[in-house]
């Protein structure tokens, strides 16, 4: 479903992603760790199309067609969800119409009419019990005075409210206590298909033993340096990242040689 | 004398006898005065000190008609009078042009003890208040209420007598409409004797955009001592034309005054507010909101005035600026020496869109006591470019989360309007305003319920 070819990326003249290339297949999940500030956020904002960021080369396929080419909403409609690493505040806007406008311009997007008030409400409520998000929150204003967690609960709330085809969770686990990090893992687990994919970027081995990867990558400085199975992400937590940096650096030095 | 202002003068003597003949001597009796001070006047223009958007020597060098001799116009208040507030149960009165005129629902539900009336009325109890208290805020040494007060033939009294609380919201329509040039002079006095309460909104609507049109208002508010008045404006007019008020308010001891003036449509518009207490424990909240998009104007003058302690004054005018358009808040908090324990709060906040909009933006405080409360802010800025982006990814499109976050922006000026009703139809008002763009009542269509209204109207 997602092909990321070579992509390189800046933002404010500075280079983050410096040729990225990574496969994810429907029925997947994927991991993505690696050290503080080595651009996973950055990749993560590039493939839901935060303008802020200048794409200077490379390519994504997104079912066939060219993701960098769409808009962030057409990207969304296409299916693809980014969970923020941090929640942005929308003081005076109602989490009930945010959602209510993003639910109706998909279906605009496809054609359709916008959902009934009822029916809406309907599916708010079933898509808050998934990950058990107080109906209080529902009818504040979007993530404004939202505890840490109840921002990352939050926007699996939206994921499952749009019911996206590739979803990329970006820190969800971090500032979640042990029961929240299990709401929203399972929460991820129920919205698991075989025709949906997931990307969780993470520091973390206890989310991915709620949510199992089925294929790890480690990014560093902007590149992909390695890719294993499920392995690999016990082994960092183990090791720690120093062995990574000595082969990427041995690697370097051997080719510039 | 200055050009644009001889053409009233002489206006004003050639039909002396005919525009006196007109109104109730309290009315007349300052006109002689007025035009002393409009004879030496110097009208101020672009960039004159607080004047930085509006030229009031251009905007009155027009050669607007002035209805002295009170012809009925042809209007069809049925036809002008769309939009509004409906749904809002209130008693409505109406102008039209500067011409009061009662409705059949206007003074359903009003308790004894209120008279809402034309400034020409004849019963004891109008002559008697009007006699009191007219001109006496208004300054003559303010052009806008110099003018007014030279050429002003009518308009509305409301006075709530002590003790009486008003349960159902007064609603003044103004209307203007004419087919040629055309200057309303409207002159409004409110008055709350002690431990009154009341709730008044005042919508101004041009339906004509291809006239220009003058509106040309002085409000003067007394608020005794206890009384609570909940004022709201709001101005859905067209490009063409031109706004000009000078509300003066004066407040007694612990008396509760809320000021909210809405811009939701208009041409060129300068708002001056002037507000003082005379008694300890007053509070002030003056609020406003614009929306600017095109070439219109929008101008915001406020001198608030702590000549007594233990008063409170909390004020938060916001903007929201697009395309060409112009605004500009220029605030005063005057905290005297005496004036101690006075808690007073300015803030102006604004965001400019995209395009060649400007805003100009000067709060100030003058403390001379050190026992006070005070700040002040200001800001102007664009939209959040994270906000955005997060709305995005969720589907929105861009201007869609753009007009979404324009409305969140003005919602803490709507909280601030207690009537729940009202509240409501603004926040619908508002979102339609972001979605239309056209003038309100042009876009209306008519089906918005507001022919509820048997518009028979009575002079
Ligand atoms: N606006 C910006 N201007 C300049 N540099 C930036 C900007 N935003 C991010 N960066 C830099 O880009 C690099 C990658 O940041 P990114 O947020 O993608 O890292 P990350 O892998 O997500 O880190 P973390 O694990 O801490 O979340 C960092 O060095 C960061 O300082
Ligand atoms: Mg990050």
């Amino acid at each position: 479903m997602l092909k990321v070819n070579n992509l390189r990326a800046e933002i404010n003249g500075k280079e983050i992603l410096k040729g990225i290339n990574l496969e994810v297949r429907p029925g997947e999940v994927h991991a993505i760790m690696g050290p503080n500030g080595s651009g996973k956020s950055t990749l993560s904002m590039v493939l839901a199309g935060n303008p802020s960021y200048d794409v200077t080369g490379g390519s994504v396929e997104f079912y066939g067609k060219d993701l960098l080419a769409m808009s962030p909403e057409v990207r969304s409609h296409e299916g693809l969800f980014l969970g923020f690493q941090y929640p942005v505040e929308i003081p005076g806007v109602s989490m009930v119409n945010f959602m209510r406008a993003a639910v109706n311009a998909k279906r605009k997007y496809f054609g359709m009419e916008p959902m009934s008030a009822s029916e809406f409400l309907k599916m708010m409520r079933e898509k808050r019990s998934v990950v058990e998000l107080d109906n209080k929150l529902a009818s504040r204003s979007v993530n404004e005075g939202f505890s840490g967690g109840e921002k990352k609960r939050n926007e699996i709330f939206q994921m499952a409210v749009l019911e996206p085809r590739l979803s990329i969770l970006d820190e969800t686990d971090s500032g979640l206590d042990i029961d929240a990090l299990r709401i929203v893992a399972e929460g991820v687990n129920k919205l698991k298909s075989a025709d949906n994919a997931t990307i969780v970027i993470t520091h973390y081995q206890r989310l991915l033993d709620y949510i199992k990867p089925d294929i790890v990558h480690i990014l560093y400085k902007g590149r992909i340096v390695k890719t294993a199975g499920p392995e690999l992400a016990l082994e960092l937590e183990e090791r720690g990242y120093d062995w990574i940096k000595e082969e990427v650096e041995r690697k370097d030095a051997e080719q510039r040689r | 004398m200055e050009e644009s202002i001889r053409q009233y003068i002489e206006l004003y003597e050639h039909h002396r006898d005919a525009l006196c003949s007109h109104s109730i001597p309290a009315m007349n009796a300052l006109r002689e005065q007025a035009a002393g001070h409009l004879r030496h006047a110097r009208l101020p223009r672009l960039g004159s000190e607080n004047y930085e958007i509006t030229s009031l020597s251009e905007l009155l060098g027009k050669d607007y008609g002035v209805n002295i001799n009170r012809l009925p116009m042809d209007v069809n208040p049925a036809e002008s009078f769309r939009c509004g507030v409906p749904r809002l149960s209130t008693s409505l009165f109406l102008t039209i042009n500067d011409r009061f005129a009662l409705t059949p629902i206007s003074t359903n539900g009003l308790p004894a003890g209120v008279t809402v009336c034309s400034l020409n009325s004849q019963g004891a109890v109008p002559s008697e208040i009007i006699g009191r208290y007219y001109g006496g805020l208004a300054s003559l040494d303010n052009p806008i209420a110099a003018l007014n007060t030279l050429l002003a033939q009518d308009g509305i009294l409301i006075h709530v007598a002590r003790g009486t609380k008003v349960d159902k919201t007064i609603q003044l329509v103004n209307i203007l409409q004419s087919a040629v040039p055309l200057m309303a002079v409207r002159r409004v006095l409110i008055v709350l004797e002690e431990n009154a309460e009341v709730n008044i909104l005042a919508c101004d609507h041009t339906q004509n955009n291809t006239v220009d049109m003058m509106n040309l208002q002085v409000v003067e508010i007394y608020a005794g001592a206890g009384s609570r008045l909940e004022y709201y404006e709001m101005e859905e007019s067209s490009v063409r034309s031109v706004r000009l008020s000078a509300l003066y308010a004066e407040q007694s001891a612990d008396s509760h005054v809320t000021i909210n003036g809405i811009t939701l449509y208009n041409g060129v518009t300068r708002n001056e507010y002037y507000c003082r207490f005379t008694g300890k424990g007053a509070e002030l909240s003056l609020c406003g909101m614009g929306i600017e998009d095109g070439e219109r104007r929008l101008d915001t003058y406020s001198h608030v005035e702590h000549t007594v302690g233990y008063c409170h004054t909390d004020e938060l005018f916001k903007y929201v600026l697009d395309d060409s358009s112009r605004g500009a808040f220029t605030g005063l908090v005057r905290v005297d020496e005496g004036a101690v324990k006075t808690e007073a709060y300015q803030s102006n906040r604004n965001i400019v869109g995209s395009g060649e909009a400007r805003m100009y933006s000067k709060p100030q405080l003058e403390i001379y006591n050190d026992d006070v409360k005070c700040s002040h802010g200001t800001a102007i800025g664009r939209l959040d470019e994270m906000q955005l982006f997060y709305m995005r990814s969720r589907g929105l499109a861009e201007e869609e989360a753009k007009l979404l976050l324009k409305q969140a922006f003005l919602s803490d000026v709507i909280e601030k309007v207690r009537l729940s009703h009202l509240r409501e139809r603004l926040t619908y008002l508002v979102e339609r305003r972001f979605a239309g763009g056209e003038d309100a009542c042009l876009s209306c269509k008519g089906q918005e319920s507001c022919g509820e209204v048997d518009m028979n109207i009575e002079y």
